[in-house]
């Protein structure tokens, strides 16, 4: 246990400065998240396997001498077409289906993936180094890297781009037709299996982008994809889908959750502090549902 | 009913003589014991009360530390157990062994099963896939957590207690194997015992519809605990024999094994069928002989082979062999079929 935090005020606000520009990213994934589940019905545990699989897009790039920036416009479009193929392969046969089911497919192809990524890329911790140098703030006591800010203005600039274009387009409109009810879109003409099929690679584009940027900023690595579908399922889970504030403020919520637990607990119990948070809030949850079903009798 | 004990000798039969038939097999019988009784227990939440959880393998890590870290603690300092890393500082001797791993054993059993009550009313009113994630979380939770805690090793792993120098690898290979079969059948006949029972129906009418169920005037939150508390009681003690046949315990690779043992267990379940009492006895076998038999080829590949076979199994077998075996012959499980009926359904198709 290391009390830093309340003796010295400048690791607060180091913290909450890091911890909101983390949150963004992971309002993305999140982002991504309740789309699928409100248009299918679907929880999608290979999420996390998706951003890891975008962030490895632009190291490589990195690797051949691309800036890895630009991995956020090639990663998307790659993984637009990826998660095209796994909707076409598995998730088709299960939209229908038990939650169970969804959760259980993709946990197998969530399993896969880091098999694959772990063969292709190799099991080491890696970094796409952006050379962007650092802010210094407040007396040089913060210290911000550059890529993390850019990472959450482009992160900013995919989800004001990607609102406008569900509101205004008309795949968007489709799209959110199919969310409210999937059996009246079809009567009237909207062909929901494309509809599924693009929403699924939007998903999958939107990981690439967060993953891209994730590479730049953070580390990857082929295992780290599972704490990234529990974050973005808790932010769904808090927010409540279609909640799109409600989203982005939890998603800084626990990135600056996180970013304390790493200073109060230590490093190698921040990913466990994520996943016991999961769990105190579904169970809060549990407990103010039962509350509001004894009001009703 | 007299033909049913006749093959109930007769598995037991075989079962006992097993490592003396197949000596070299020893070990792979063992943990196919252990695979069982996962499966076995993991049927009583996911297939018949319809709490598919993964979290199951939170009784079986906890299990599997207790154990070990009872059956060193009794006789020795556990930290300096741990420090040394396995290095030959303390030995057990026979006497010490045997002891501590009865004692490891009842204890790897019990506290699981005391931590499945208390938890139990917070984690069991979720449901469906809420219930389903938050078990997820939980069982990842542990493997973080308990990777991180230095008495029990943190990241380096924990090394169980050798087997004392009584009879060499031979009578290690069988000591283990009895004590897993005889895991295995204390959990059938428990199993197979609550089965018989109105519990089992009353797990029945909570998986078909809870809310119905409780407007019954049945306390649906009494059973679904007593429910997982017995699975993690058996849980807990494949777990802690699990410990001591491995030898080495890691946090995320071998306790908290959510990547491996947690979906396995699933798998099996779901394999043989779930909400039947030898589906997963079925599934467990089938599954244990795929993996061993075809691993070695995969080397290398085998999660992949997982992962695929994850998908195939969830998405084109979900009634697994026993709902297969049950469309095809619905006489045999005492179903009665109209004749008719069958043929307009055959036409139908």
């Amino acid at each position: 246990m290391d009390f830093m935090v309340f003796q010295y005020p400048m690791i607060t606000v180091q913290a909450c400065l890091d911890g909101i520009l983390l949150g963004v990213l992971f309002a993305l994934i999140a982002y991504g998240m309740a789309l699928q589940w409100g248009v299918m019905n679907i929880i999608n545990i290979a999420q996390g396997d998706l951003v890891i699989l975008g962030g490895y897009i632009a190291y490589f790039m990195y690797l051949y001498g691309i800036h890895p920036a630009w991995g956020v416009i090639v990663a998307p479009i790659i993984m637009f077409f990826v998660g095209v193929g796994i909707y076409k392969l598995v998730i088709n046969k299960v939209v229908d289906r038990d939650l169970f089911i969804s959760i259980l497919a993709t946990f197998g192809i969530s399993i896969l993936f880091m098999q694959l990524m772990n063969f292709a890329f190799g099991a080491d911790v890696v970094l796409a180094n952006s050379g962007y140098g650092t802010t210094f703030l407040f007396d040089n006591n913060v210290v911000l890297p550059n890529s993390k800010i850019f990472s959450a203005v482009v992160s900013i600039v995919f989800a004001i781009c990607l609102v406008i274009y569900m509101k205004k387009s008309k795949l968007g409109r489709a799209i959110r037709a199919t969310a409210q009810n999937a059996r009246a879109a079809k009567i009237l003409g909207v062909d929901t299996e494309k509809v599924y099929a693009a929403t699924f690679g939007i998903n999958a584009a939107l990981c690439g982008v967060a993953g891209a940027l994730i590479s730049i900023t953070f580390t990857i690595h082929p295992y780290m994809g599972l704490p990234y579908t529990i974050r973005s399922f808790m932010i769904v889970i808090v927010a409540g889908l279609g909640n799109l504030p409600g989203v982005a403020m939890s998603g800084m919520g626990l990135g600056v959750f996180e970013e304390f637990a790493d200073y109060i607990l230590g490093t190698e119990f921040r990913i466990g502090a994520v996943f016991l948070l999961l769990v105190l809030i579904l169970v809060y949850r549990r407990f103010k549902l039962s509350r509001k079903r004894e009001y009703l009798k | 009913m007299n033909k049913n004990l006749i093959l109930y000798a007769a598995i037991l039969v075989f079962g006992i003589a097993a490592p003396f038939i197949f000596p070299a097999f020893k070990v792979q019988l063992s943990i196919l014991c252990v695979l069982i009784v996962l499966a076995l227990t993991w049927n009583i939440q996911g297939g018949e009360m319809g709490y598919n959880t993964f979290g199951n393998i939170l009784f079986y890590g906890l299990g599997m530390y207790l154990c070990a870290s009872v059956q060193v603690g009794m006789f020795f300092p556990l930290a300096e157990w741990t420090e040394s890393g396995g290095e030959k500082t303390f030995v057990h001797t026979p006497v010490q062994f045997f002891q501590g791993m009865a004692v490891g054993l009842v204890v790897a059993a019990v506290v699981p099963t005391i931590v499945a009550g208390l938890i139990g009313y917070a984690i069991l009113g979720l449901r469906g896939h809420y219930f389903a994630i938050c078990t997820l979380g939980l069982g990842v939770a542990a493997g973080e957590i308990s990777g991180g805690i230095e008495i029990i090793g943190a990241g380096q792993g924990f090394t169980t207690p050798p087997f004392p120098d009584v009879g060499g690898l031979e009578a290690r290979g069988e000591f283990f194997y009895l004590l897993s079969f005889g895991a295995l059948v204390l959990t059938f006949i428990a199993v197979r015992a609550i089965y018989s029972t109105r519990f089992k129906l009353i797990l029945n009418a909570i998986r078909d519809n809870e809310d119905k169920a409780e407007a019954m005037g049945i306390q649906t939150m009494k059973y679904k605990i007593i429910g997982w508390m017995i699975s993690a009681f058996f849980c807990g003690l494949a777990g802690g024999i699990m410990g001591g046949l491995v030898g080495y315990i890691d946090s995320t690779d071998v306790a908290f094994d959510g990547r491996e043992m947690g979906v396995f267990m699933v798998l099996m379940a779901i394999l043989g069928g779930k909400g039947t009492l030898w589906g997963p006895v079925i599934g467990a076998t089938v599954f244990h002989i795929f993996k061993e038999g075809f691993w070695t080829f995969f080397l290398g590949w085998q999660y992949v082979a997982l992962g695929v076979l994850i998908v195939v199994i969830v998405i084109y077998f979900p009634e697994g062999i026993m709902g297969w075996l049950r469309e095809k012959y619905p006489e045999r499980f005492g179903e009665v079929v109209d004749e008719a009926d069958r043929k307009a359904q055959v036409e139908l198709k």
